[in-house]
């Protein structure tokens, strides 16, 4: 009784929240909407006796993914009113869309069976406990003895997809600004510092001002970043004067 | 089950709490409230450890007015946040602008639920107990994200990103170093975990990763040397600079509860836990939440030293560290763990 009235609370919040993702005007209100459907079914999960998915869920989606959404989302400028512009003319085609994947879903819940290889019983049903087995050792049974080639090649195609995601975005900016940072640590104080004993009253003017270090300002930097061109001899100067003219 | 040890004698207690509703809806507040009110003072009292440590270390006497050492100090700062007004800037998204620090409060109390503070003595002894302190620890990002959003300005819209993309790049270590740690255990369990360091603690045979793990926890907490979300040279305060009063006391004391939090878990982890160093009669007579809240207390000391001690790291410093030395370190780390206890047969096998 009580397990059937949670579970019908999770589920309203959860079709709810799906469909407050959609109609919800701000962006950032229907990510947070999002995240909040993702909790909704790991509730479900955990009423289903499946924890640790619950528990995945959690940090896969909500504590990953979702953050990366809102982090996209936020940094959006978006002009509402031509947000809807094209109303008229794409509903059609959504409501297509939308009409293919419910018949898909219809008939993919028309011929739902469980794996013929499920180990033991796992879980007992809706809010009971458990089997002997707890569903981690369960999933990781079924995943990686039965379904190992599916499993790994997912874990290609997700390869796949980092690769080309960093391949998209590097880029080498010439105005890069990055060190070596074991030359940079190999710095002795020698080198870049200078201790004056001046009188009072005195700046450092009379020596030429704060002092560059003669050597090595550039000898940290990785080649072709600092803006300085990777293979000829960087353009060092030997002092250079800050104070006074900066670059 | 300990309750049950606890209340076998008298059977009309145990009656009225495991057998009435009544009972079982008294038992878990009274169970959450036992948690709950020590960690809010352990609260108080860590910003007044924090400030006084601090002051030892360069030097000073810290506060020292209020009270017997300063001891009120926590109270008298209580009462001035309280006292203040509640500022909500004009163009601010109201409701997730309060959310967001009630948010980070309650995440940070949440997760206390699965910490054992003895032999199977948590609020919620549950098999998963170690992804859910992960997936709790994860959620805490969103606070801050929110905040910088919702307040309509752009230092805390910067401190929020800059917070968002730190925590979740150090999540992935955090993570891997525990996938290793659970493989020596064979279970997710946090009493499990504990347990399988009875002959030795883990952050002796797996001491770079406690290393790791430890600064991992530092980044996750916005902690110095990372604490770049809140950048004061340049971000101001970062991602509460438009929160005042109790919703910047929330978030005041939602950062300290996971700097706790993440304490208790470098202890749980590494450091046995609610056991003692060696299983020997005079360590064995004091009793485990004990010995628990003596190595938080450790770990806290190393968070406020480090504190005291290191420079702000540059933002690319930070990236590099977590992506490119910790990410591929744990990993190697992890496999070389797998195989090495599959070399000598010591992978756990068959259990939960």
């Amino acid at each position: 009784m009580m397990i059937q009235l949670v579970f019908y609370v999770f589920a309203a919040v959860l079709i709810a929240s799906s469909a407050m993702v959609i109609f919800a005007k701000n962006p950032v209100h229907s990510v947070l909407f999002l995240i909040l459907g993702f909790f909704n079914a790991a509730g479900l999960f955990l009423l289903a006796g499946a924890e640790f998915l619950a528990m995945i869920l959690v940090i896969v989606y909500v504590g990953a993914v979702a953050v990366l959404f809102l982090f996209v989302v936020m940094m959006l400028d978006i002009d509402f009113a031509r947000m809807r512009e094209g109303l008229q003319r794409y509903a059609p085609l959504g409501a297509a869309v939308g009409g293919v994947l419910f018949a898909e879903l219809a008939m993919a819940a028309a011929h739902w069976a469980s794996s013929p290889v499920m180990p033991e019983p796992i879980t007992g049903g809706l809010g009971q406990p458990g089997g002997p087995m707890t569903n981690t050792a369960a999933l990781g049974t079924l995943l990686y003895t039965h379904y190992i080639l599916l499993f790994q090649a997912c874990g290609l195609v997700l390869l796949v997809a980092m690769i080309g995601a960093i391949t998209l975005t590097l880029r080498e900016k010439p105005t890069g600004r990055r060190q070596v940072i074991g030359k940079q640590h190999e710095r002795m104080r020698a080198d870049t510092l200078d201790m004056l004993t001046l009188p009072l009253g005195f700046g450092t003017d009379a020596n030429g001002g704060f002092l560059r270090p003669a050597k090595g300002y550039y000898d940290t930097a990785v080649p072709g970043s600092y803006g300085v061109p990777a293979a000829p001899e960087p353009p060092r100067e030997e002092v250079r004067k800050v104070d006074g003219d900066a670059p | 089950m300990p309750r049950t040890r606890l209340w076998r004698r008298s059977s009309d207690v145990e009656q009225f709490f495991f057998h009435t509703t009544t009972g079982h809806v008294v038992l878990l507040v009274l169970e959450a409230l036992a948690i709950l009110v020590p960690l809010l003072i352990a609260v108080a009292y860590l910003t007044l450890m924090e400030r006084k440590v601090m002051a030892a270390m360069q030097m000073r006497r810290g506060p020292n007015v209020n009270g017997l050492f300063g001891v009120l100090q926590a109270f008298a700062d209580a009462i001035k946040m309280m006292t203040k007004e509640t500022i909500i800037p004009s163009g601010a998204n109201r409701f997730l602008f309060l959310l967001a620090p009630f948010l980070t409060f309650s995440l940070a109390m949440l997760a206390w639920a699965v910490i054992p503070t003895g032999d199977g003595l948590a609020v919620a002894n549950i098999n998963v107990g170690i992804l859910y302190l992960l997936a709790i620890s994860s959620l805490g990002v969103y606070g801050i994200l929110i905040a910088g959003w919702a307040s309509n300005s752009k230092y805390a819209f910067l401190g929020g990103l800059r917070s968002a993309a730190q925590m979740v790049s150090y999540e992935v270590s955090i993570g891997l170093v525990i996938v290793s740690v659970l493989l020596a255990v064979g279970s997710l369990n946090l009493n499990d975990i504990i347990l399988a360091q009875r002959h030795v603690w883990f952050c002796v045979p797996m001491f770079p990763m406690f290393i790791i793990f430890f600064i991992s926890a530092l980044a996750e907490t916005n902690r110095a040397p990372f604490d770049l979300p809140e950048g004061e040279s340049e971000l101001v305060a970062g991602f509460f600079v438009e929160y005042s009063s109790l919703s910047f006391g929330l978030f005041f004391l939602g950062e300290y509860a996971n700097m706790i939090l993440m304490s208790g878990m470098v202890s749980i982890l590494f450091l046995g836990g609610w056991l003692p160093p060696l299983g020997i009669a005079p360590l064995t007579w004091i009793p485990g939440p004990v010995w628990l809240i003596a190595k938080i207390l450790f770990c806290l000391f190393v968070f406020i030293w480090v504190r005291a001690t290191f420079p702000r790291y540059r933002y690319d410093q930070l990236m590099r560290l977590g992506w490119k030395v910790f990410l591929p370190f744990s990993l190697l780390w992890m496999i070389a763990t797998a195989g090495f206890l599959l070399a000598t047969g010591n992978l756990p096998q068959g259990v939960s």
